[in-house]
C-alpha cells in the first residue's frame, strides 16, 4: 500500500499531510483511516493538524472519515485543526456546514498557533 | 445551439465500486476533452462520484445480479446524465438535512446535498432509483437547488 500520509512532529503537534491529490476510493479512505486512528489511539491529548495542501478533490465519504477522526480526537482529550484547504474543497465544507464543525486554519503555522 | 453535441451515449455497468470509478474517470476525461472549465469539471466530477457510488452501493447494494444504466450527453451548453439502478429506490424528500444541527456530526448523508449543490438540475423518478442531472457550462455552485416533486 502506498503511503497516504506524511507525519511530522513539530514540538508537541502532530502534523499529518494528506499526500493524495484525489481521495475517492474506499481503499484510499480505509488506508487513511487505518493510518490516522492508531496515531490518535497511541497519544491521549493529541494535538493534530491535518494538512490538505496537496488535496484537490474529495468525496462525501472522506467527510465521514474526517468526522470519525474528529470524534476520536475529541474523545481522547485532543485537539484537531484542518489547514491549507483548496478553495474548491473549502466550498464543500461550507455547503455541508462542516466549516462549523471543524476548526479550519489558513496554514500549518496558524493551526499550530491556535492549539492550546 | 448544440452544434457540438456528442450524441446520446449509454453504458451498463456491474454493481461494483471499481466499475463505478472506471466509468466516472472516463466521463471526466470526456468532459475535459469537451472544453468545460475547471469549476464545471470539479462540479460534474463530484456529482458523478456521488451519484455512481449511490447507485452501486445504496441502490443495488453491490448485488452482482443487478446493474446500473448510465446515459449521458455532452453538448455546447451542458452535460446531461441519467443514472438508473435496480434497487428499491428511496424518497428524496425524506432524507434528513445533513446541515441541520442534529445531523451535522453524522458521518453520512451528504451525497445528495452535494449533487444538488453542484448540478443545475437534479431530479429523481417517483421510485427513487433513477437520477437525472444537468450541469450547464459556467453553472453556479454553492446552493442546494429544490427539485420538483421533493
Amino acid at each position: 500500500m502506498d503511503p497516504k500520509i506524511l507525519v511530522e512532529y513539530i514540538n508537541n503537534v502532530t502534523v499529518v499531510t494528506l499526500t493524495d491529490e484525489k481521495i475517492l476510493e474506499d481503499v484510499d479512505i480505509k488506508a487513511l483511516e487505518e493510518s490516522l486512528l492508531p496515531l490518535i489511539d497511541q497519544n491521549s491529548g493529541l494535538h493534530m493538524i491535518l494538512n490538505f495542501k496537496d488535496v484537490k478533490f474529495l468525496s462525501s465519504a472522506v467527510l465521514g472519515l474526517l468526522i470519525r477522526v474528529s470524534k476520536k480526537v475529541f474523545e481522547s482529550d485532543g485537539q484537531l485543526r484542518l489547514c491549507s484547504i483548496d478553495p474548491k474543497i473549502a466550498e464543500i465544507f461550507r455547503i455541508t456546514r462542516l466549516d462549523k464543525v471543524f476548526d479550519i486554519c489558513a496554514d500549518v503555522d496558524e493551526a499550530a498557533a491556535s492549539l492550546d | 445551439m448544440d452544434s457540438k453535441s456528442s450524441g446520446r451515449n449509454s453504458v451498463v455497468i456491474g454493481s461494483t465500486k471499481l466499475a463505478a470509478c472506471k466509468v466516472c474517470k472516463e466521463l471526466v476525461e470526456e468532459i475535459k476533452r469537451s472544453g468545460f472549465g475547471d469549476q464545471d469539471i470539479f462540479a460534474i466530477h463530484l456529482a458523478l462520484e456521488e451519484g455512481l457510488v449511490n447507485a452501486v452501493k445504496h441502490g443495488n447494494g453491490f448485488d452482482p445480479d443487478k446493474s446500473v444504466q448510465i446515459k449521458w450527453e455532452i453538448t455546447d451548453s451542458k452535460f446531461d446524465i441519467t443514472i438508473a439502478d435496480e434497487g428499491e429506490g428511496f424518497e428524496p424528500s425524506a432524507l434528513p438535512d445533513p446541515r441541520s444541527d442534529e445531523n451535522l456530526e453524522k458521518t453520512g448523508g451528504r451525497g445528495v446535498l452535494l449533487m444538488r449543490s453542484y448540478m443545475d438540475v437534479v431530479e429523481f423518478n417517483d421510485k427513487g432509483n433513477r437520477i437525472h442531472m444537468v450541469r450547464y457550462r459556467g453553472g453556479q455552485d454553492g446552493a442546494a437547488k429544490p427539485t420538483p416533486g421533493d
